[in-house]
Formats: C-alpha cells, sequence, structure tokens
C-alpha cells in the first residue's frame, strides 16, 4: 500500500468560494493509502510548496495528490518541489479542481462531491504510478534556416554572430526575397536595396553562415536537437567555384523567358541572374528556356564564359545534413486578382498589382525606373488605387486584413507625385490602418501634402476607353458616385501564404491555419515557437507583416534558437510509449497513426513449441516519442501503454470517479 | 440627431431575408456596382447603413427599395457575403405591412376567387400579411 498524502488548495477564492475544503480534506482522509491531508490557501508559493516538501519528509509520503489548479498551470511547479523533498516527480498527480470544478459550477453543494471525486480519481492513479525518467539528448550546435528573405537574412546573422553555424536553403538563385523587389520602405522612405543589400553581402562573408540558394528542403526527421535534413541543391549548371559573376553568359544568351522577378512584367535570358544585386552573383540556366536544354544546340554562354564556369552536365545533389534547430521563414505571395472580373486585371497592361506598380520605381525593373504605361510607354497623369483587394473578403477572398497595404499605397502614391509631379493619385479605401510607429504621419502626410484624393468607399467596375480606364466607384461619406478617367489601376492585392506552404508544413510537422499560414505555439506568450519542439517561425509565414515586425520577430526566432543551441543536453519526453512485445500482434496500425515517426517495425525472435520463430512487432524510438498516445489508442490488442498514462492508471481513475455517484 | 436602435422594420427585414446587416462595414462596394443608382435617393450601402441605425421613417420614404431591380450584383460582389438584393426585398415587404387600407388575406376572398388564384399568390398573400 502507497503512502499517500494529499494536499487541497484554496487558490484564494478561486476555488474555496465554490468548493467547501474542509469536506474534501475529511473525505481525502478515507481513501485508500491516504496517510496524510492538509489544505491551504496558496499552494503555489514557496510556503505552500514548503508545506508539502516538509510533509513527504515528517510522513514518509511516497505518492503526492494536489488539488489545485489545472495541470497546464502549476504541475511543474509541484513536481519540481516534491523532486526537491526526494520523490520522483510523476509520483505526483495533480486533480484540477479550479478550472474543472469550481470555475464551472456557482453551487458549493454540487461542486464540493465533484471535487471530492476528482481528488479520489487522482489518489487511486497515483497509486498506480511508476517512478519515469526524462531521457536526456544531445544537441547539433547547428542551425537551419529555411527561406532568405530578410526574415532569413536576420535570424542567420543574429544565430551567426551568437557563434553558431548556420545554413540558409533559399529556393531561388539568390537571397532577398521580396524586400530585394521593393523600392522604398515606409515610413521613412528609406531606399530598399540600400538597407538590404549590406545584409545580404555580410551573410555571403560571414564565416558561420552557409548560403545554399537555389535549394530546397526535401525532407526533415528526427527531433529537437537532432533533425536529420535532406536538401536538394538544383543543378545550376553553373560551377560557381570557377564564375567570377562577370555577367557575359546573360549578355550573349539569345534566348528570352518571363522574369519571375518582375512578374513576368519583363523579360531575362534563359542563363540569368534575377536581379544586379544578387547574391551570390553566380548566374543559373534555366533548363526549360535553355536553348541547348531543349533542341540540344547553342552553347553560346559556354562559349562565351572567360572562366570555363558552364557546366551542362550538372546534376542535382543531395545534402544531408544534422540540425540542432530550424527556422522557417518561407514569406508569402500577393494574390492573383484576376478572379475579380469587375477590375479587369490580366485583360489591360495598364492593369497592375502593387508590387508590380512598386517595379516600375526600380531602375533595375521592367522600364528601368520610369513611371510609365505599359500600354503606351506614356506617363501616367491619374492613378487610381484600389484597397483591400482580396483582403477583409470572406466571400471571393481572404477574411483576414492583409496589413501592409494601407501604407505601401500612401507609399507608392507619394513616389508617383516624386517622380511625376503633376500626377494624381485617388485611393479608394474602406478604413486606412496605419497603427505604427509614424505610420499615421506618414499616412496623413500623402494625404496633406501629396495631393492624394482618399476616397472612402469601393469600385464597381473597370473598362477601357479611348486611351483611358473608366473607374466606377462610389464615396460612401458623401454618398455619390464617382467616375475617374484613369490613366492606370494600381489594385493592392492580399498577400497570401505561398502556394506551397502546406508542403513545407507536412515536411516539418507543423501546423497552419486555414489560410496556410504557419501557427506560432501561443498567440501572445510564444509567438515565434511553434507546437513542434525546435522548429521556430519568423515574417510573413506567420501572418502578412511589415518589414519592421518581421525583423523583429526574425531576431526571437534566433534568440530563441540560440538558448536552444547552448543547452549541452536537452530533458527529452518521460511520458512515452512502450510496446509489449509479447503481446504484440505486429498489425503496425500504430507506426502508421505516429504523427513523429516514432514506431517501426522489429523482429524478434522467441520461443514457440518446440523451437524459436521470427515475429515482426512495434517498437518506439523513445527519444522521437512525444507522447501523444494515438498509438494507444488504435493498438487493437491494448499492448501500446503510454508511461504516466497507461491503460491501468485511467481505469483506475474511472473506478474511482464512478465509485460515489 | 440620429437613434441607434433596432427598429421593427430591421427585425422584420432579417427574418424575410435571413440577412444580418450588421455584417456590412460600409465598404459601399454595392452601391458601386449597381447600375440603377442614377434613379436612387439612398445608395444600396446607405439603406443598409439606415437600417442599422433604426432609421425607418426615412426607409418608409425612399423609392431606392423599388428602384432595385434585384439584378443580384451587389449581392456578387459583396465582401461580406450579404445578399443585399435579398435585403432589398425584406425591406419592400416590411414597408408594405405598414401601408393600411390595401389589406387583404385569404379570409376576405370568396371561393371563387381562391379557385382561381394561382397557388404563389396566396403563399405571397400570407407572408406579406398574415403576420
Amino acid at each position: 500500500m502507497p503512502r499517500t498524502g494529499v494536499f487541497i488548495c484554496h487558490c484564494g477564492t478561486n476555488i474555496a468560494a465554490t468548493v467547501d475544503i474542509d469536506k474534501v480534506v475529511e473525505a481525502a482522509r478515507s481513501f485508500p493509502g491516504v496517510v496524510h491531508a492538509e489544505d491551504y490557501r496558496y499552494l503555489c508559493s514557496e510556503v505552500g510548496q514548503d508545506l508539502i516538501k516538509k510533509a513527504i519528509k515528517e510522513h514518509n509520503l511516497d505518492r503526492v495528490v494536489v488539488g489545485t489548479c489545472s495541470p497546464r498551470m502549476h504541475e511543474n511547479t509541484f513536481r519540481k518541489a516534491a523532486a526537491e523533498a526526494g520523490l520522483n516527480p510523476f509520483l505526483l498527480e495533480v486533480a484540477n479542481i479550479r478550472e474543472q470544478c469550481s470555475w464551472v459550477h456557482r453551487d458549493i453543494a454540487e461542486a464540493t462531491p465533484k471535487a471530492v471525486a476528482l481528488v479520489r480519481a487522482a489518489t487511486a492513479k497515483a497509486a498506480q504510478n511508476d517512478p519515469l525518467e526524462a531521457p536526456s539528448m544531445e544537441v547539433e550546435k547547428r542551425a537551419l534556416v529555411i527561406g532568405g528573405g530578410i526574415a532569413g537574412i536576420q535570424a542567420a546573422l543574429d544565430i551567426a554572430e551568437a557563434g553558431f553555424t548556420v545554413d540558409i536553403v533559399e529556393r531561388e538563385p539568390s537571397i532577398g526575397g521580396r524586400m530585394a523587389q521593393l523600392e522604398k520602405t515606409f515610413p521613412t522612405l528609406d531606399c530598399s536595396a540600400c538597407i538590404l543589400t549590406p545584409k545580404m553581402v555580410e551573410v555571403a562573408q560571414h564565416p558561420n553562415i552557409n548560403l545554399l540558394t537555389y535549394s530546397e528542403v526535401e525532407q526533415v526527421n528526427g527531433f529537437v536537437g537532432q533533425f536529420d535534413v535532406t536538401i536538394r541543391k538544383k543543378a545550376r549548371s553553373v560551377d560557381a567555384t570557377r564564375c567570377t559573376g562577370c555577367g557575359i553568359c546573360h549578355e550573349k544568351c539569345p534566348k528570352k523567358a518571363p522574369a519571375e522577378f518582375e512578374m513576368g512584367r519583363s523579360t531575362r535570358k534563359a542563363i540569368y541572374v534575377p536581379f544586379p544585386q544578387a547574391v551570390p552573383n553566380v548566374p543559373v540556366i534555366d533548363r526549360q528556356a535553355c536553348l541547348y536544354f531543349q533542341k540540344g544546340r547553342c552553347q553560346i554562354c559556354a562559349k562565351e564564359c572567360p572562366a570555363e564556369a558552364i557546366d551542362f552536365e550538372q546534376q542535382d545533389e543531395l545534402l544531408e545534413r544534422r540540425y540542432g534547430a530550424i527556422i522557417v521563414s518561407t514569406g508569402f505571395d500577393q494574390m492573383d486578382p484576376s478572379g475579380y472580373g469587375e477590375y479587369g486585371y490580366g485583360q489591360h497592361p495598364d492593369i497592375l498589382t502593387g508590387l508590380e506598380f512598386e517595379r516600375l520605381f526600380n531602375a533595375s525593373g521592367p522600364t528601368g525606373g520610369k513611371v510609365v504605361r505599359f500600354s503606351d510607354g506614356k506617363p501616367p497623369k491619374k492613378v487610381v488605387f484600389i484597397q483591400c483587394v482580396g483582403s477583409r473578403d470572406k466571400a471571393r477572398g481572404m477574411n483576414y486584413c492583409s496589413k501592409i497595404c494601407c501604407m505601401y499605397t500612401a507609399k507608392q502614391a507619394i513616389l508617383l507625385k516624386e517622380k511625376v509631379p503633376d500626377a494624381r493619385s485617388y485611393i479608394f479605401y474602406i478604413d486606412v490602418r496605419a497603427a505604427g510607429k509614424g505610420y499615421e504621419e506618414f499616412q496623413r502626410r500623402a494625404a496633406e501634402e501629396y495631393d492624394v484624393a482618399y476616397l472612402r468607399g469601393q469600385v464597381g467596375k473597370i473598362f477601357p476607353e479611348n486611351d483611358y480606364l473608366v473607374v466606377k466607384g462610389v464615396d460612401s461619406l458623401s454618398g455619390k458616385t464617382i467616375e475617374i478617367k484613369a490613366d492606370m489601376v494600381v489594385l493592392a492585392a492580399a498577400s497570401i501564404a505561398r502556394a506551397d506552404a502546406p508542403v513545407v508544413g507536412r515536411i516539418l510537422g507543423i501546423n497552419s491555419d486555414s489560410y496556410h499560414f504557419f501557427n506560432e505555439a501561443h498567440p501572445k506568450l510564444r509567438p515565434v515557437e511553434t507546437h513542434t519542439a525546435g522548429v521556430f517561425i519568423a515574417g510573413a509565414c506567420q501572418a502578412p507583416k511589415d518589414i519592421p515586425d518581421t525583423v523583429a520577430q526574425a531576431g526571437a526566432a534566433a534568440a530563441k534558437t540560440v538558448s536552444l543551441l547552448s543547452k549541452e543536453v536537452l530533458q527529452g519526453e518521460a511520458c512515452t510509449a512502450v510496446v509489449n512485445q509479447a503481446e504484440c500482434s505486429g498489425c503496425l496500425y500504430c507506426e502508421a497513426v505516429c504523427p513523429y515517426g516514432a514506431v517501426s517495425a522489429v523482429e524478434i525472435e522467441e520461443r514457440s513449441a518446440g523451437g524459436t520463430i521470427k515475429r515482426t512487432v512495434a517498437e518506439v524510438n523513445a527519444a522521437l516519442c512525444q507522447g501523444c498516445g494515438s498509438c494507444t489508442a488504435i493498438c487493437r490488442s491494448g499492448s501500446i501503454n503510454l508511461k504516466g498514462f497507461s491503460n491501468e492508471q485511467i481505469l483506475a481513475e474511472v473506478d474511482a470517479i464512478c465509485l460515489q455517484c | 440627431m440620429v437613434s441607434i436602435i433596432k427598429s421593427r422594420m430591421l427585425e422584420e427585414m432579417k427574418l424575410q431575408s435571413g440577412q444580418d446587416p450588421a455584417c456590412c462595414y460600409q465598404c459601399a462596394k454595392c452601391s458601386a456596382a449597381c447600375p440603377v443608382t442614377a434613379a436612387m435617393d439612398l445608395l444600396p450601402h446607405q439603406v443598409i447603413r439606415y437600417l442599422q441605425l433604426g432609421l425607418e421613417v426615412e426607409l418608409l420614404e425612399s423609392r431606392t427599395p423599388w428602384i432595385c431591380a434585384s439584378c443580384f450584383t451587389c449581392a456578387a460582389r459583396c465582401p461580406r457575403d450579404l445578399d443585399l438584393a435579398r435585403m432589398m426585398e425584406g425591406v419592400r415587404l416590411a414597408i408594405l405591412r405598414r401601408r393600411e387600407g390595401n389589406m387583404f388575406g385569404p379570409a376576405n376572398l370568396s371561393p371563387e376567387q381562391l379557385a382561381k388564384l394561382p397557388q404563389q399568390a396566396l403563399v405571397s398573400g400570407f407572408r406579406k400579411y398574415n403576420k
């Protein structure tokens, strides 16, 4: 018979107001194995914990039951206290008589017997508890950053500065991401490239950072501290060790293809660097466009290259590397607004998205930095901006606010006025959301000093007439319909998750919201962690956000990573699954349901009538197991048990609750 | 001074159309898309606003619900998934119920008239007058 001590907490009046504490303590004294029972106003306080420690020693307790708040709140506190008194922490059980009793009831006559039943159940379970040890695991002192935009760049620099090795895996031929596509940044009008490119160069030169551009993560196995990652380094067809970045190859290449970096609004060559400040400044051959790869003839680039760096034979390379932690910073896409028939996007060259319009200002953009119309090359005098195209739209788009459009539209209207002084901007908006340091002032400056007409309303139809676009909208404040003969229309299309975000989420075992943005572990208190230990998120892959927020989040994810990598060993999960291999029939349903890949098949030898036979059974890797219990639920023969939550323990609880109802 | 109250018209309209104007954030996309605003005294989004504010008397006198052609452009464009065309029908029904003197229900009709009337007209009569 165990020697159990029961401790009931008042939690001020949180529990005591609805539960008759004296009655619970009195009842607890009669439970089998209970040798000591008492109550205290705040058990989680120092004094309360000392009370438990003292009782463990005085009464020689080998089981402890605390009737307090939810185990999510203070289980660790009490387990630590028990451990300090020399008791294995897993011999302590929590009866949740606050969240599951006093807070959900009003009547003391009903809540008290329920509290008694909950404490009785915990006592019955505690009697079945075994001492458990958490396994300790080594930490690989190397981090992986997936996505080389500003979030990934910042995170990698912060981790590298702390002295750890970081690999950045970037899908495109260059790092830089969305920020590299921008001309200026709000609200200071800093040149985007001027503040980004020094960081890109720093990444390339940092001794602790390895750049893996034109590469993708294929597979992630393992667990926090020891992730085994397979990375596909796509064939560049250019030997990066020889290439000097002179640019002769793309100058001479005869074949053109739509430029992804310009959203297809201009062309690049089949061998190309996406933009002039690319890091690394090593071209890539687009094999789908290249004449040699498609038709077998050309090879002009190879003939012209003075460094003999062109390598048509290059193959994709698979790298296997081990990392202690992973940061996901895969960024966002802009929604294609062609689903909105009334706006006519895609049917007229002068109807652009915000990102396409941004590129017009850039010296290396499709128009060489001239703000002109794609249709006739003339500068636009009247530009209509439409906000919330696909954002805040639960019928045809995304229900959320894309957060950045109000500000970048104000910025673009200001830039337009500076480039084309006699131009006028009209901005159709629903609400102006300018919450941020200096944002409100910036937006007001656009309206007051740059002659921007803010029209509170939406646009119902856009159609071409002569050489302009007729925009039919409404100003809801005056209740007047408005018709503008515009030279250009800019749609602030919604920021959306990357199309392949669900695939990335599946590879990493992290979950996302209904829009495929990755979920943080807690919306307020764990904003950069995910539910998978050791995997962190930063930037717009979590939700639409501007550059300051992205950089702040990247720094936070780096700090979390550094604190993880600084540990010599990690304490693993003690409550893991174990297979009773004598009973296991080897159906391996458990292997199929395990979300962590912790269950695998093994062959065992066992004695049977007259000799030994070989049999396949399941085995659990305790280092990978997170104790979710899926395998125990699916096991047909009941031969998997979860330590700390075994079938026997749960049934003991149920029996105890049913005793007196 | 405008009183912001729940009006009888609002409740009737909600019952008839199954649409809740509280969803509307007044982006005025409906008014921008509507092909017959030129003939309206209140724009479609203003009708929703008047419903939100409980301005019953103004709505009773407005031409807009009767100008609405039920072309459903507003409903197709609304980012909040509100069916404004249905709401307008709800408003029209609510207005009709306010009007006195033209009340006739199935009880007032002779068996001969009832036999000739199409089923739909009877159902419609019930919907409009039998509350």
